[in-house]
C-alpha cells in the first residue's frame, strides 16, 4: 500500500521535547529510503505560500492560501510504500515530528478495494 | 441462529448451538483471510448455517457437523466468488482449501490464529471505538445487525452504515489481518480488552442487558483460550464474572441496590469460584484488570458487607492509583480509607481528592461525602450533600436511589 504522510506541527503545541522513540530526520530518511519504504518526500513552504486551485463552470479559480484551516499546519510530506497500515504507523512513529508535531497517513486511492 | 428446530432435546440443542457459534467464528475468520472479503465470508457462513437448519432435521445431524459446515461454507464462498468473476488465483487458493483435510478438525494453530487475527483487526486502534464495538459484536460474536443496533439504541440502518464504513475503512486504509507481534501485542491487547469491557459495562450498568454482558464474557473466555499467557485477559474475564455474579442481587424491583446492601446469598457462587480459580494463577506483571479483579474478589469473599477486608481494598487502590492516577480511582480509595480508618480519615482523604477540577460536577463526590458524614454522626450535613448529589446525578435510577437514602436519613 502507498501512503501520503503529512508532516504537521501540532496546533495545540503539545509536543514531547525528549523525542523519545524517534530518529533524527536524516537517519529516518536513510533508514526508510534504504528499506524501500520511503519513495519521496520534502518540506513545503508554509500555508501563507499556498495556492488553492478550483475549476468551476469551466473557469479556473485561483485563491491564495490553503483550502482548509487544518492544512495550515503542514510543513512537509513523504510518500511511503508499506505492506499495510501497521507498517506505515511504525515508520511514522519513528519520525522526529511524531514527537514534535503530528503525522497524518492518507492511503492512496486504489480502485476496487474490497469492502 | 437457532438450532432449536433440529428436533433434538434442549441440552443437545444448546450443545449444538455452542458448536455452531464456535465453528461459525473459525470459518468466518479463515474465509476472511483467504478471500479478503468480509461480507462474502459472513454470507457464505450464514448460508451454510441456514442449509444445516434445513437439511439436518430431515437427513439427521452429520457425524462431524463442524467439517460439514466448513465444507459447505467454503463451497458457497467459491460459488459467490465465481459469480462475481473473481480472478482464477483466488479461486484456486480456495479450492485447494476445500480439498484440505477438514474431518475431525483438530485445534490447529492456523485456525486459532485466524480467530485472533479477526479479533485484533476488529479492535484496531485506527478504527473508532464505536466501529470496533460494532464489528466485534457482529463479526466475532456473530450477532445480527438488528441485535447490535438494539444493544446500542441506534436504528438498524445506522448500525448497518457503521458496519459498512468500518469494513471499508479496513480495506481502504490497509489495516492488516494479523496478530501484532512483540512489544505491540501487549499494547494492542489492551485495546481489545477495552472493547470487551465496554460491551460488558454497556450491558451491565446502563441497561442491565444480560445478553450483552454474557456475550462479553463469552468473548473474553475465547480470548483467554487463544492467549493463555495473557494475565490481563484472564483477569478481565475474572472481573466480569465477579461483577456478573451479582446480577440477581443488584436490582430489586427494578431499583439498583448498592454493593453494601445487596443480599449476598443471591450472588452466583459458581461464577465466583470460577473467577477465584482464574485469579489463583499469579501474574508476573500486575496490570489494571488484575488489580480491579482482585478488588472485586475481596468483596466476593465477604459474606456480608461488614466482613469486608478494607485494608486489602485500600492497598489495592494504592496500587491501582500508581498505575492509573485518575480522580475516580482516588475517590474510590478515599471511600475505602473511610471504611478502614473511620469516617474522619475518609473525609480528609476525600477533601484532598475533591480539589481535582476533573471531579467538578460529579455526583459521586457528594454521594461519598454524604455517606462519610452520616457515619461520622452528622446527618444534617449528610442530607445537604445528598441534595447536591441528587441535583448532579445523571440518571433517574441514581436520583431515585439517592432520594431513598435521603428519606432514610431525615
Amino acid at each position: 500500500m502507498r501512503y501520503l504522510m503529512f508532516v504537521a506541527i501540532d496546533p495545540d503545541g503539545d509536543v514531547d521535547e525528549t523525542g523519545e522513540g524517534t530518529l533524527d530526520v536524516e537517519d529516518w530518511v536513510a533508514k526508510h529510503d534504504g528499506a524501500g519504504r520511503r519513495l519521496m518526500g520534502d518540506r513545503v513552504r508554509p500555508a501563507a505560500d499556498a495556492t488553492t486551485v478550483r475549476r468551476r463552470g469551466g473557469k479556473v479559480l485561483v485563491t491564495d492560501g490553503p483550502f482548509a484551516e487544518s492544512r495550515e499546519w503542514i510543513v512537509g510530506f513523504d510518500v511511503l510504500e508499506c505492506a499495510d497500515l501497521d507498517e506505515a504507523i511504525a515508520v511514522a512513529a519513528e519520525h522526529p515530528m511524531a514527537a514534535g508535531g503530528r503525522l497524518e497517513l492518507r492511503p492512496f486511492h486504489v480502485e476496487d478495494a474490497p469492502a | 441462529m437457532s438450532p432449536g428446530r433440529c428436533g433434538a432435546s434442549g441440552d443437545a440443542d444448546r450443545a449444538l448451538a455452542d458448536v455452531l457459534a464456535d465453528e461459525r467464528l473459525k470459518i468466518v475468520a479463515s474465509l476472511i483471510r483467504t478471500t479478503g472479503d468480509w461480507d462474502l465470508a459472513e454470507d457464505a457462513v450464514a448460508d451454510a448455517l441456514e442449509r444445516a437448519l434445513e437439511r439436518w432435521p430431515q437427513d439427521g445431524v452429520p457425524a462431524n457437523p463442524a467439517a460439514w459446515l466448513t465444507t459447505t461454507a467454503r463451497r458457497r464462498a467459491i460459488d459467490l466468488l465465481r459469480r462475481a468473476g473473481t480472478e482464477r488465483r483466488k479461486l484456486e487458493e480456495l479450492a485447494a482449501l476445500d480439498t484440505e483435510e477438514v474431518a475431525p478438525m483438530p485445534e490447529r494453530t492456523a485456525v486459532a490464529d485466524d480467530r485472533l487475527r479477526l479479533v485484533f483487526t476488529c479492535c484496531h486502534p485506527a478504527l473508532s471505538m464505536e466501529a470496533r464495538v460494532a464489528l466485534t459484536l457482529k463479526v466475532v460474536a456473530g450477532m445480527s445487525t438488528p441485535a447490535v443496533a438494539r444493544a446500542f439504541l441506534v436504528s438498524e440502518a445506522t448500525m448497518g452504515q457503521r458496519l459498512l464504513r468500518a469494513k471499508q475503512r479496513i480495506a481502504h486504509t490497509g489495516i492488516p489481518y494479523r496478530v501484532p507481534a512483540g512489544d505491540d501485542l501487549a499494547e494492542r491487547l489492551d485495546g481489545v480488552l477495552a472493547v470487551l469491557y465496554l460491551v460488558f459495562t454497556e450491558g451491565w450498568s446502563a441497561r442491565s442487558d444480560d445478553a450483552l454482558a454474557e456475550e462479553a464474557i463469552r468473548l473474553a473466555r475465547l480470548l483467554v483460550t487463544l492467549l493463555p499467557d495473557a494475565d490481563e485477559a484472564r483477569s478481565l474475564l475474572a472481573l466480569m464474572e465477579l461483577q456478573h455474579a451479582r446480577r440477581d442481587a443488584r436490582r430489586v424491583d427494578g431499583e439498583l441496590v448498592t454493593l453494601e446492601h445487596q443480599d449476598r446469598t443471591r450472588w452466583d457462587r459458581d461464577a465466583i469460584e470460577r473467577a477465584f480459580t482464574r485469579l489463583a494463577a499469579r501474574a508476573a506483571e500486575r496490570g489494571p484488570y488484575r488489580i480491579q479483579a482482585e478488588l472485586a474478589a475481596v468483596h466476593a469473599r465477604a459474606l456480608d458487607a461488614t466482613a469486608t477486608d478494607w485494608q486489602a481494598i485500600v492497598e489495592l487502590y494504592d496500587e491501582l492509583l500508581e498505575l492509573h492516577p485518575t480522580p475516580v480511582v482516588a475517590l474510590n480509595r478515599a471511600i475505602a480509607i473511610g471504611m478502614f480508618h473511620g469516617p474522619r480519615a475518609g473525609l480528609a482523604a476525600l477533601d484532598a481528592v475533591a480539589e481535582d477540577p476533573r471531579l467538578d460536577g460529579l455526583h459521586l463526590v457528594a454521594a461519598a461525602r454524604a455517606d462519610l458524614l452520616q457515619r461520622a454522626g452528622r446527618p444534617a450535613k449528610a442530607v445537604s450533600q445528598l441534595d447536591q448529589a441528587i441535583a448532579l446525578a445523571p440518571t433517574d435510577q441514581e436520583r431515585r436511589q439517592l432520594a431513598q437514602r435521603r428519606a432514610d436519613l431525615s
